[in-house]
């Protein structure tokens, strides 16, 4: 009987981790596809996107997100909250949809739009051309600094000292993109998987400094004690959502919605709350 | 589609230089795997003759128990949380090089197995060998070296290639503590460009390669010691 029940489960398990291959791998193939076809696809959207609502049929939004970044999407408590997920119930709320949060790795929220298994992606992402190439952008919904964090007693007082030093960064944010500039200048960049690694390497002694963006920072400076942000920023840059590339009903419905929260001062309510508390 | 192939091959490999980061990638994975075999092998195989004079003549018991502590924790946990605790604990607050680190975790991870592959060889050997070596006059120790661990060293090849492939594939792990390995390389380039499957492909084929060379060398190494029987 026992063995039975063992077999049983291992079927289940091996027949889970079957479908999980075989969903992965479709993915990529549908990422490929959705890549060579981007042309082709354009035009079909333009068509279609007149019958077809916002997002699915059945009235949910996915958004596409990575929820290790305080204060604009994190986990509490089992959920995941912050700016941009409060900024995006708001929007779904005005185009009367329900907003389903899908949260994934930083880097897989452009291919993730491309492929359409999600509708739009906000994760404190900055408009830059490398990005604009795989996706369009919202209006952006508010600005956001790239800051440089460093030990107290640190000799790096702004970002020309940086040349030369060991230098932390999340991979794939525009941090660690712009931190790469400095690797001409003999500098070393660490790419940590996780923000609060790079600040614990940091700690650490085993960096001299961290390059992040600025509402992550305050978190980071706040809760532990010797490291400061310092007053220079490196880039200051704005946030705004990813669409797939031609879907301009859903940028227009969302574009729209963003004006109405701008103007009845909801956006700024927004992040004010998750800001100031901090 | 070769026009796409051709733009996208550009966009993740040629453009910004972005193969220096592969390029790169595979030298400290090559580095990493090299070394960590290397002390996998000295710890293994230094584990493996503890464990088996003891089991053979009850000797050194304390040695023997501090084995099978480390066989047991190392064989119980994930490399990747050993991995990290050698980077972020027992380094904890200092400069490291991280190329030592990860030769450190694999090294250590490593030799756990090998010891238990070596041992599995070693006991593998009738004993009829191992009095045949007393009765000619030879003491313990040289009937150990010039008889039982060739002999075992052969039967346990298989085994210990297998073992070195799982080493070199599991060193992808390293990039959790920002090192830029070759898994790392590609999530690099795939964070810069948006593009999963080249760089995956990419790197899936240089770790493809790589095994294939490695287990040609050790079939010829087989076939070599083969020989030696008739």
């Amino acid at each position: 009987m026992k063995k039975q029940v063992l077999a049983l489960v291992m079927a289940a398990v091996m027949a889970g981790s079957l479908t999980a291959c075989g969903s992965s791998a479709a993915d990529t193939t549908t990422a490929a596809q959705a890549a060579t076809t981007a042309q082709a696809e354009e035009k079909k959207e333009e068509t279609e996107t007149e019958t077809e609502a916002a997002g699915d049929e059945d009235g949910v939004l996915v958004m596409a997100t990575n929820a290790e970044f305080p204060p604009y999407e994190y986990h509490d408590g089992g959920e995941i909250v912050g700016i941009d997920v409060e900024i995006a119930e708001a929007i779904a709320e005005k185009l009367g949809k329900t907003l389903e949060v899908e949260d994934i790795a930083f880097d897989s929220i452009i291919p993730e739009i491309q492929s359409g298994k999600a509708d739009f992606g906000a994760a404190g992402m900055t408009v830059d051309e490398d990005r604009l190439k795989n996706v369009d952008f919202s209006d952006p919904y508010t600005t956001a600094s790239q800051v440089i964090i460093v030990k107290e007693d640190s000799d790096i007082a702004g970002p020309d000292d940086l040349s030369g030093k060991y230098i932390g960064v999340q991979l794939g944010t525009t941090g660690d993109i712009y931190a790469t500039d400095y690797e001409e200048e003999g500098s070393t960049i660490e790419r940590y998987n996780k923000g609060f690694e790079a600040v614990q390497a940091m700690l650490q002694g085993k960096i001299d400094a961290v390059v992040i963006d600025i509402e992550p920072a305050k978190v980071f400076v706040s809760q532990n004690e010797g490291i400061k942000i310092l007053d220079e920023a490196l880039t200051v840059e704005e946030y705004a959502i990813a669409v797939k590339k031609g879907n301009t009903e859903l940028l227009e419905q969302i574009n729209g919605a963003l004006a109405e929260l701008k103007d009845s001062g909801e956006l700024q309510a927004i992040i004010d709350k998750y800001i100031s508390a901090e | 589609m070769s026009d796409k192939f051709r733009a996208d091959f550009y966009q993740n490999f040629i453009e910004d230089d972005r193969w220096k980061y592969m390029v790169n990638g595979l030298g400290n994975t090559i580095k990493i795997t090299f070394f960590a075999v290397l002390l996998g092998i000295v710890l293994g195989f230094l584990v493996a003759l503890i464990r088996s004079t003891y089991e053979k003549t009850r000797k050194l018991w304390f040695l023997d128990m501090l084995c099978r502590v480390y066989l047991t924790v190392i064989r119980g946990t994930p490399v990747l949380i050993q991995l990290m605790i050698i980077y972020f604990v027992v380094f904890g607050s200092m400069r490291i090089d991280k190329v030592l680190v990860s030769v450190l975790a694999f090294g250590i991870n490593s030799g756990a197995y090998v010891a238990e592959i070596f041992r599995s060889g070693i006991m593998s050997i009738d004993n009829g060998q191992f009095e045949a070596g007393r009765s000619l006059g030879f003491n313990y120790r040289q009937t150990m070296f010039y008889i039982v661990t060739p002999q075992a060293f052969k039967n346990v090849l298989p085994a210990l290639g297998n073992e070195f492939i799982v080493l070199l594939k599991e060193t992808s792990v390293a990039g959790y503590i920002a090192i830029q390995e070759l898994t790392k390389g590609a999530d690099i380039i795939r964070s810069r460009t948006y593009n999963a499957y080249m760089p995956l492909l990419a790197a899936g084929a240089i770790y493809l390669v790589m095994v294939m060379i490695f287990t040609h060398f050790v079939q010829k190494l087989e076939r070599r010691l083969r020989n030696s029987d008739h």
